[in-house]
Formats: structure tokens, C-alpha cells, sequence
């Protein structure tokens, strides 16, 4: 087992390595720079520019200096568009808020969709059981970037009852329609999974030997039948929880969080290459890092997983 | 430590001054109007702005903001005459190229300094510097101060920069050549005076709320990026006492729905009408829905190079073009917010210029179709051999729209067959700058109130003439238009030109279309350029 | 949105083990249970029906998908609503064109992403696990490594970069989507060639000398049809649903052409404008298609699992 973590964490080093390699390379690839603009900057003015944010070595240069920061002096490098900050602020900014409300998120997902799930396939094809089943479907296909205006409509327009965007600092009201907005697609998913392995479980001979033995039925399910049940959605939890907390795109634009996701996708778009490098060598690392213990996890649950 | 101590000081001698200034009773001094108790001013920009330095800083919501942080020599009053901001005066020399700026005594940073001379000699050294790097370096030598070319390539020290410090209320500041403008140049942000000290004490970071220094009406309270910025009164400020609005939150929301929908649940005062929505809006919200022109002009430029398309050099094609257009549909019912249709490259808002009468200008639309029809016809394009172009335009809801509706009038009209594609912003400038399209969307909006500011972009070897349109005329007429008293007969002579060559097709002139708070008074509508200044807006009671 | 993979192993080991036994009549009994798979059918029904809709939409529509009715124009929220005296059967979009053609040809392009994307996604990953399978060994784990590095990119990261990298076409769409979603079906396909290659048929093969490229494509690849229909269906929602999400951040389809996620995206953003038929059509036919996909998938992972009777 601690042979097998080991091997894994030894592989994840050149993997972020090649991360950061491909990704530098495509982003320089990318027509245009961090300083096109409308009106073309003089010749003196961009070379005085490119100096100070060394652009103007030769790309391996630019690689090597910028991994070497890195391991240096844990420095990612300025933003070349928000000025005011470095990368390394942005992350620090952005990163614990994209982690509140995706954690967050997260939790009602699996408390919500487990809770939905279990209550489904205790009372398979009844009405519970349908309307479980439609609505996790129904909010599988509902894409977040129709969810997200629809809430703010309902729940700030007409309603009233809640902030249309904003962060706060965190505060409970800002965080509702985020966490909404983002759990739905994932709750109707744990929900689903739940449905079908409980169900399998609850199919199998020593639940029902269980059964025929008189076994109360709370200590059936909650003793017996969770356990296994879990394991298929395990495997699932462990890329969903990943992707919850590195934030998303959609509820960043819609409600102003101040996440990673929008920063990404600006930097992206604005070719800020050092803001871009970092949030794709945080969520690289963090996916390596999830799906490792996700692993651990699964063989530490199920004795005859063997590596 | 000195620093904070002075700030809590001010604090203090701000509230008693509050307390009983002329707003205790909660009415305007002039207009006698009963004043809001919470005069929070909150408005939306699209997305973070670049920097709070007003040397770095180089996009519009941060100019904004650095306007009201910081004050510079001069600012502008509503209709944007200059008014008098750091300084209260200047004489110009019989050469006029030196200025002398004589500076209130009475002006003071948030932690208590007084604004001196030598404040904006550090700044305008700053923005010459190539150390610092500012992308608004051009400004320096734009506005033509004596050796900034030099220092920009290096070849000078920022110190040998043609600006001093006579004393500490007088500027001196030199210019290689008369610049008849060179006044009106000094309310742009990137001439702001920054504090040295707080500079040298914290680095890059001296623009964060803890370290800031501003000379403003406001000071920065509080900034997240991609969320908010609060700015509070300056109490040190030496028209503070004449300054309404108490405080300015800045809401970054990316969504123009998202935005008005807020808007609407009242979470803030001023907010962009999304695309096509305005006469809706106008209709429900008769009090709220603002519109107002703009210095800018919208085009699609014809590709000229030697190595662009073979049928756009070809007048008549670029004529039919241009005439088959119904620039009325794409103002009055694609866009919908009062654009006027353009037949000329620069606006008629334009200050001084008087719009000529351009031939197709005059005619109904029948007959410019008709002429249209002829034209292409004449060049040998029929239905069997229809004209066939690449078309490009950003990625933009609004631009998207205006790009359909082109391309169905040529379809419809002369059986044009239009590729369109879209390209995200930094993409499509590098492909326009490079040359690598046919017909391509440009937009441009002065950069001072005046015509050479959009023509310009007509001559052989301007940067920002990405179509490489050339003509010898055109070239003679605007160098001679730098030093005539009447530049007029020149531009109306370009315009014509343009015109008969129609190296560009103008669609429409911007207007700003707007939701603002009618309980908000006092935003300068007339400025054609949108400088306001918070401390001259104030809000009214229910 | 997420394909049950768990499941998917567990059918391919199952049916394994009934082949064996069973032989021949497996396909037949997997038929029948099918059918009598009431929410699979109903689903196969609907799905044949959009695709109708797809492929014969425009010749009702008295309307081209990019004409411009400038009748209504600028007025669509008034004039443009749903009707069918107009020929506007859907209603108009915001620029005045005729939104059921729109949504034909949205649909087209959507049911094209997704099919196209996941027969990338299903064609590299498929032979990429047979291949590593049937080597085993040390070309085994060095291309398993390969997919655990390519595993934690950001997925929908790079495929942003690479739209802005490569500029944009439906074709860059297609292979980029495909490309980045083959690794699943590759672990699939492996875990299922490991245990074929032991059989009978292959080690019969083996011995009378046939080249190993020839065993992997003739013998191992159609004997993992069944799981790659079972896990194609769950993969074209997944695609669609990528595809909407792309073309939401504006690089997606190319005016005047559209997709399901081009047209919702725009619907969604006029909702509170009176134009609400922007956002139901386009909608509806994304919902219907999507479920009838999962119940689908849902349907044939139970008909060709023999444990589940």
C-alpha cells in the first residue's frame, strides 16, 4: 500500500512538470500577446514593458526562470492585466472562496442527493421513488448557466429574499444561490448512484438472509447495506469533488463570487500567462492529489482492491 | 506608524466638520433639493479594473476610479470645460512651449502631506520611466514634455524629463513643440501626482487599502478583485466640505442581464442597458433609461493590402457595399439605443467639426441600393458569379447582431455571399494588425474632443490603420490641418474623399445607454467624453 | 453530469462470465429485455423523433435558418412570438429569424457534436485499452501512466486553451471534445481485454500465427461492442452538454450557424424580456434528447446484464 502511495506521488511530480511545460507552450502559441491592444503600443514603450516582465528572452529562458521561481521562492509570477496584484495574491484571494462555496456545494450534494437516493430505493416505484428519479434527471440536464439567471430573477427580483451576487466575505446570504446553482447537477447525480448501488445491494442474498432473520430493519440498511453501497459512489465523489472546489466559470460570472474559475478564464482570454500557468498548476495538483486519496480510500473500504 | 496616526487624526476633524457642514440639514446648497440620508453612489463596471495607480492604470473603469481617488492639475465641469483641480492657474510662454502651473496651497494627501509640485514631478517621471513600464508611456511623449521619447528608449534619465518643481506650489513643465491641447491633456489619469513616500515604504503593493495615499475626494476603503471596491471620503480633501456623496462602491458583475436584473432589485444606482433592450426599457422606466452620444464611431474596414482580396480594390465594390447597407435598420431596429447612422467617419458630436454633406448621405435608401446593384453589376458580379468575402468581428453579443444583419442586406440586396467568423478579442487584433482578413470590424472613439483624432487613422502610415488605405491627399491635407487655425474645409475635404474611396464603410456613432437611478442627479450627460467625478453627483431623498 | 463507469466494469465482468455459458442466444434475450424496458423504449421512440426532426425540419419550415424577418425586427418581443399565420412556428429569435429552423439546424449540429465526439472518444479510447491490454507488460504500464498523467489536466481548461490556441471550427470542436474524453473508455476496454485474452478463441488465434495487430482488431475489439454501445450512449449527453457549456463562453458554432447550447445560452439571456419561447424550444428538445440518451443507456446496461433479471 505505502509502495503503491509512494510510486503514485513519485509520478505526480513530472506529471505537473509536463503540465507546466505544455501548458507555457500552447499559451505563447496563441495569437496575440499580453499587450496587444486596440491601439498598438509603440515599439519603445512594448520593449520597455517586455524587459520588465522578461518576455523578451527566448521561450526556454522564460520555462526555466519561471519554474525556478517557483521552486525558489514559491513565486508564481505577476498578473500582466490586474496590475495591483501577483499571481499568488489572486490564488489567495480566490482560491479559499471558490473552495467555500464548492465545499460547501459539495456537502449539500451528498447530504441532499445521498438522502434522495436511499429514500428512492428503499421504496422502489413508488411516487417517491419517481419523483427522485425525475427530478435528479431534470437537474442533470438543466445547464447552470440557465439555472443561475433564473435564481437570481426569482430570488432577488420578485422575491427579494436574497443578494443577486457578491461575496461578502462570505457571509450565509451571498452563499445560498452559488451553492444552489452549483450542488444541483452533482446532488441529481449522487442521487442516481445511490438509487441504482442501493439497490443492488439491497438485492443481494445477505441482505436478504438479514432480512430473514428478523434483523430490525434501521440496522439492516444503516449497518449493513450503507457500506457497500458507498463504494460505487466513491469512485465518483472523488473527480466531482475536484471539480466542485476549483470552482466554476458560471458562478463566478453570474454572481461575482471572485473565484478562480473567472480568473481563469480571463487570463485565458487576456493571455495574462502567469495568472493562467498558476490556477492550471493548482488544479492539476489538486486533481493528482484527489484522485490519489480517492484510491486510498477505495482499497482502505474494500479490503479486495489489491495494488 | 506617523501615517496611521495622522489618518486617524483626519478621521476625527472629518466627522466634527460633517457635523456641521451644510448637509446636516440634509438639503443641496444651490439647487435647494432635499438630500438622501445615505448618499452611497454604486454603480457596475464589466470586469476588474487594471490597476489603481494612475500612472498604470490603462483601462477606462480604472480612470474612473482614479479620478476620484486622485485629483490632477486640471478637471473637467460637466459640459468638459476645464475647471481648476490641483492647480488654480496657468501662464504660457511667448514660444508656447513652457507652462507654468501655479498649484493651490490648500491641497492635501489622505494622510495629511500637502499636494506639492514635487509630487507631480515624481509622477510624470514615473510614467516616462522605462523601469516602471507603464503601458501609458506614449502619454508622456503624446503630450509632447520635453526628452520623453528619449527617456522612453532609454537613452535619457527619467530625471532629465522637461518638468520641475519651481517651488512647491509652482510647476514648470516644457514641451518640444506648442501644443495648442497640452491643458486639456492633464486631466487624463496618467497625469495624476502619486506619493512618493508611500511608494518607496511599500512597493508595488502601495495601491492596496492599507497603504494607499490619495489626493482625491475619496480614499480606498476596501478592494476585492472581481468583486468590489469601496471608496470613502477624503477628509483631508480641501473641497470636502463641498463634497456630497459619502461613498462609491464599484460592483465588477460580468453579466449585463445578471446586471440589470440587479439593477432592478435595487442593489445598485447605474448599470449599462443590455443590447436591444433599451426602448423596453425606456417605456417602462421613462425616468430611469438614459441615453446620451458618444465621441465613437463603429466601421468594418476594407483590407488594401497588396496582399488583400483582389475584388475590394475594386471602388465600385467597396461602394455597393457601403450603399446597400440601411444603416436606419441596424440603428433603429438591430441596436435600438439612438445610435445615428454614419455616413461620415467622424461624429457629428465631435467638438468644432460640422458634419459635410457626403454624396450617398442625401440619397433615400432605394436609391442607394439601386446605385448598389449597378455598381457590382458594373464590377462583373452577378448572381452566378456572386461576390464571396470573409467577414470578422470580436466576440460580442451586439457586434454579432450588427454582423447578421450586414450579411442578410448583401444577401438579399446584390446576392453577396458573406463568411462570417468571430474571434475572441486578443485573437482578432493580432489577425487585423497582421493583415489576415478581408473585411474587418473597427471601432474607434476619440481620444480627444476633435476631428484630427479619427482621421488620423486615414493617413498612409498611422499604426491604428489596419486597412493600409493610402492616399497622397489625404496624407497633405492632415499635416496641413495640425497647424490651420480652420482645419474645417481640410476635414470636410477628407470626409469627401473617403467617401468617393470608401476605404472604410461607417455603420453607426455610439450613444451610452444607461440605467441610472433618477434620485441620482447631477451626472455630466453633456461631457462628451464621460469624465465624472463622483464628488459632483449627489442623490436626492425619495 | 458523470458516466457510471463503476457500473459499466461490473457489466462488462458479468457478461464475461455469461458468455461462456450462454453463447449465442445472448443478443437475442438482451432484445427482449430491452423491450420490455417501457422508459428505454418510450426513449428510443422520442430520440428517432428528433432525429426526424432534424433531418427533415427545414423542408416545413417556410423560413431559412438565417433569413432575417424585417418585418419583425426590433419588434420580436411584440411580433415574433410563436404562430403559426407568421410561418414562425417557434417564434423568432432576437435578431428576427425564424427560430424553428434555427433550432433544426441546432439540432443537427448538436446531435453531430455528440455523436461525432463520443465515436472519438469511444474509436482511440476502445483501441488504445485493447492495445495496452492484449500487450500487457511493460508497453502496458507505460500506457496506463499516460492516461493517469492525462487524467489530471483540467479538462475543460485545456480544451478552452486549445480554442483560443487553434482558433475555432466546428472540426477543432468535434476532435478537441473527443480527444480529451477518450480516457475513460480506455481503462474500460483494458480491464475487458485483459480478461478476453485468455480465452480460447484468442489463444487459438495466437497459436496458428496471427500478427497480434490483426487478433486485437478481429477478435478483442467485437467482443467489447456491447459495453462500447452501452457506454457511447451515456457519453453523447456528456458531450452535448460540453458543447453548450462552450459555445456559452461564446467559442462554440460560427454565425449564422447554431447549436442547442448557442440557442439556450441566448434564450436564457432574454428570458426576462417577453421572449421566454427563446429559451422553451431549444430547451425542450436539449431535455428530451438528454433523458431519452440516459434512459437508453440506463435501458441497455440492464438488458445486456444477465445478473439482473
Amino acid at each position: 500500500m505505502l509502495s503503491y502511495i509512494l510510486r503514485r506521488v513519485a509520478i505526480a511530480v513530472p506529471t505537473l512538470l509536463l503540465l507546466v511545460v505544455i501548458s507555457f507552450l500552447l499559451m505563447h502559441a496563441a495569437p496575440g500577446g499580453p499587450f496587444t491592444s486596440e491601439r498598438p503600443l509603440p515599439p519603445a514603450v512594448l520593449a520597455n514593458i517586455e524587459a520588465k516582465y522578461g518576455l523578451n528572452n527566448p521561450i526556454y529562458v522564460q520555462i526555466i526562470n519561471y519554474i525556478g521561481g517557483i521552486i525558489t521562492h514559491f513565486d508564481f509570477g505577476p498578473s500582466f492585466k490586474y496590475k495591483d496584484q501577483s499571481v499568488n495574491d489572486i490564488i489567495a484571494h480566490g482560491f479559499p472562496v471558490t473552495l467555500t462555496y464548492g465545499f460547501l456545494s459539495f456537502l449539500v450534494a451528498v447530504i441532499v442527493g445521498g438522502a434522495l437516493g436511499i429514500a428512492a430505493a428503499l421504496k422502489q416505484n413508488s411516487w417517491l421513488d419517481y419523483f427522485a428519479v425525475g427530478v435528479s434527471i431534470g437537474a442533470q440536464v438543466l445547464p447552470n448557466f440557465v439555472m443561475a439567471p433564473i435564481l437570481v430573477l426569482v430570488f432577488t427580483l420578485w422575491l427579494g429574499w436574497l443578494p443577486g451576487g457578491g461575496w461578502n466575505g462570505g457571509q450565509w446570504n451571498y452563499l445560498i444561490l452559488p451553492i444552489i446553482a452549483l450542488s444541483t447537477s452533482y446532488m441529481a447525480s449522487v442521487a442516481r448512484l445511490t438509487r441504482s448501488s442501493m439497490l443492488e445491494v439491497l438485492h443481494t442474498n445477505f441482505i436478504r438472509t438479514a432480512m430473514a432473520k428478523g434483523l430490525p430493519y434501521r440496522v439492516i440498511i444503516f449497518k449493513h447495506a450503507l457500506k457497500p453501497a458507498l463504494l460505487p459512489i466513491m469512485s465518483y465523489l472523488g473527480p466531482a469533488f475536484v471539480s466542485m472546489i476549483t470552482g466554476s466559470v458560471i458562478i463566478d460570472l453570474y454572481f461575482s463570487t471572485g473565484g478562480i474559475g473567472q480568473f481563469y478564464v480571463n487570463s485565458a482570454l487576456n493571455r495574462d500567462y502567469a495568472v493562467m500557468m498558476g490556477i492550471t498548476i493548482l488544479i492539476g495538483g489538486l486533481t493528482i492529489l484527489f484522485n490519489l486519496i480517492v484510491d486510498v480510500l477505495y482499497a482502505w473500504i474494500d479490503p479486495k482492491i489489491r495494488y | 506608524m506617523k501615517f496611521s496616526k495622522s489618518a486617524l487624526l483626519g478621521s476625527v476633524v472629518g466627522v466634527a466638520l460633517l457635523s456641521t457642514s451644510a448637509f446636516a440639514a440634509g438639503v443641496h446648497p444651490e439647487t435647494g433639493e432635499k438630500l438622501a440620508d445615505d448618499q452611497t453612489f454604486t454603480y457596475r463596471i464589466l470586469d476588474e479594473h487594471s490597476s489603481f495607480d494612475p500612472q498604470i492604470n490603462e483601462d477606462v473603469s480604472g480612470a474612473s476610479m482614479a479620478r476620484n481617488l486622485f485629483e490632477g492639475l486640471y478637471n473637467q465641469d460637466n459640459l468638459g470645460n476645464l475647471v481648476p483641480g490641483v492647480a488654480l492657474s496657468h501662464t504660457v510662454s511667448d514660444d508656447r512651449q513652457t507652462y507654468t502651473f501655479k498649484l493651490r496651497d490648500n491641497a492635501k494627501w489622505s494622510d495629511g502631506n500637502p499636494v506639492t509640485a514635487g509630487d507631480f514631478v515624481y509622477a510624470w517621471r514615473r510614467l516616462a520611466s522605462p523601469e516602471l513600464a507603464s503601458p501609458y508611456q506614449w502619454y508622456a511623449a503624446l503630450m509632447s514634455v520635453k526628452n520623453a521619447d528619449e527617456i522612453i528608449k532609454g537613452e535619457m534619465k527619467p530625471e532629465e524629463l522637461g518638468i520641475k518643481a519651481i517651488d512647491d506650489h509652482t510647476l514648470e513643465v516644457q514641451l518640444t513643440r506648442p501644443l495648442p491641447y497640452f491643458t486639456a491633456m492633464t486631466t487624463h489619469s496618467s497625469t495624476f501626482p502619486s506619493p512618493e513616500w508611500a511608494i518607496e515604504a511599500h512597493g508595488s503593493e502601495w495601491t492596496r487599502p492599507e497603504n494607499i495615499v490619495s489626493n482625491g475626494a475619496y480614499k480606498l476603503a476596501k478592494s476585492v478583485p472581481q468583486e468590489i471596491s469601496v471608496l470613502e471620503r477624503n477628509t483631508q480633501y480641501w473641497d470636502n466640505e463641498n463634497t456630497i456623496i459619502d461613498k462609491v462602491e464599484v460592483l465588477v458583475i460580468n453579466d449585463e442581464n445578471v446586471a440589470l436584473t440587479r439593477y432592478l432589485a435595487g442593489e445598485m444606482d447605474l448599470t449599462d442597458a443590455p443590447a436591444g433592450q433599451f426602448p423596453r426599457l425606456q417605456k417602462e422606466y421613462p425616468d430611469q433609461a438614459v441615453v446620451f452620444p458618444r465621441l465613437c464611431s463603429y466601421y468594418y474596414t476594407f483590407n488594401q493590402r497588396p496582399s488583400g482580396p483582389e475584388e475590394f480594390k475594386d471602388v465600385r465594390v467597396r461602394k455597393a457595399l457601403s450603399y446597400a447597407l440601411d444603416r436606419r435598420v441596424i440603428t433603429d431596429a438591430v441596436l435600438q439605443a439612438g445610435q445615428f447612422p454614419a455616413y461620415t467617419f467622424t461624429p457629428a458630436v465631435t467638438a468644432g467639426f460640422e458634419v459635410p454633406k457626403v454624396d450617398f448621405s442625401g440619397w433615400s435608401q432605394r436609391e442607394r441600393d439601386a446605385k448598389a446593384k449597378e455598381l457590382l453589376k458594373a464590377a462583373g458580379f452577378t448572381k452566378d458569379n456572386p461576390l464571396e468575402f470573409d467577414l470578422v468581428y470580436n466576440t460580442d453579443e451586439g457586434h454579432k447582431k450588427v454582423a447578421i444583419a450586414m450579411t442578410q442586406m448583401w444577401k438579399q440586396k446584390l446576392d453577396v455571399k458573406v463568411n462570417m467568423s468571430n474571434m475572441e478579442w486578443k485573437t482578432f487584433l493580432n489577425e487585423r494588425k497582421n493583415g489576415n482578413f478581408e473585411l474587418a470590424r473597427g471601432a474607434w472613439c476619440g481620444d480627444y474632443n476633435e476631428a484630427s483624432t479619427f482621421l488620423d487613422l486615414m493617413e498612409t502610415e498611422s499604426g491604428y490603420n489596419d486597412g493600409k488605405f493610402s492616399n497622397a491627399e489625404v496624407d497633405q491635407l492632415l499635416s496641413e490641418a495640425k497647424s490651420m487655425i480652420n482645419p474645417q474645409p481640410n476635414y470636410t475635404r477628407i470626409e469627401e474623399i473617403m467617401a468617393n474611396e470608401m476605404p472604410v464603410i461607417p455603420i453607426y456613432h455610439y450613444t451610452e445607454d444607461y440605467m441610472m437611478n433618477p434620485r441620482l442627479k447631477n451626472w455630466p450627460i453633456k461631457n462628451a467624453e464621460q469624465n465624472w467625478y463622483a464628488k459632483n453627483l449627489y442623490k436626492v431623498a425619495k | 453530469m458523470m458516466v457510471d463507469i463503476q457500473k459499466i466494469e461490473q457489466l462488462a465482468t458479468n457478461r464475461a462470465a455469461e458468455e461462456e455459458v450462454q453463447g449465442r442466444s445472448l443478443f437475442a434475450d438482451a432484445r427482449r429485455r430491452f423491450l420490455k424496458n417501457k422508459a428505454a423504449l418510450i426513449s428510443l421512440i422520442l430520440l428517432f423523433g428528433v432525429l426526424l426532426f432534424s433531418t427533415f425540419g427545414h423542408l416545413i419550415a417556410p423560413w431559412s435558418n438565417e433569413e432575417i424577418d424585417w418585418g419583425i425586427l426590433g419588434r420580436v418581443a411584440e411580433l415574433g412570438a410563436p404562430g403559426i399565420e407568421n410561418g414562425h412556428y417557434f417564434g423568432a429569435d432576437q435578431m428576427g429569424r425564424d427560430l424553428f429552423a434555427r433550432v433544426v439546424q441546432g439540432t443537427q449540429i448538436s446531435l453531430m457534436v455528440g455523436i461525432v465526439g463520443a465515436l472519438i472518444a469511444v474509436l482511440v479510447g476502445t483501441l488504445y485499452g485493447a492495445i495496452a491490454g492484449y500487450a500487457g507488460g511493460k508497453l502496458d504500464n507505460i500506457m496506463m501512466r499516460i492516461v493517469d498523467i492525462l487524467q489530471s489536466i483540467p479538462y475543460m481548461f485545456v480544451l478552452i486553451l486549445l480554442l483560443v490556441v487553434f482558433g475555432r471550427s466546428i472540426f477543432m470542436l468535434f476532435v478537441g471534445i473527443g480527444l480529451i474524453s477518450w480516457l475513460d473508455m480506455s481503462r474500460i476496454a483494458r480491464g475487458q481485454t485483459l480478461s478476453l485474452k485468455n480465452k480460447e478463441f484468442v489463444e487459438a488465434a495466437v497459436a496458428t500465427g496471427v500478427k497480434p495487430i490483426t487478433i486485437v482488431l478481429r477478435h478483442i475489439v467485437p467482443n467489447l461492442l456491447g459495453i462500447v454501445v452501452v457506454y457511447s450512449t451515456l457519453l453523447v449527453p456528456q458531450m452535448i452538454l460540453t458543447e453548450s457549456f462552450i459555445s456559452f463562453l461564446g467559442l462554440g458554432v460560427q454565425e449564422p450557424y447554431t447549436s442547442w447550447g448557442a440557442l439556450i445560452s441566448e434564450g436564457a439571456g432574454t428570458m426576462q424580456y417577453g421572449t421566454l419561447w427563446q429559451l422553451a424550444f431549444p430547451m425542450f428538445f436539449f431535455i428530451i434528447t438528454l433523458f431519452s440518451f440516459f434512459f437508453i443507456g440506463d435501458g441497455l446496461r440492464d438488458a445486456l446484464d444477465p445478473k439482473d433479471r
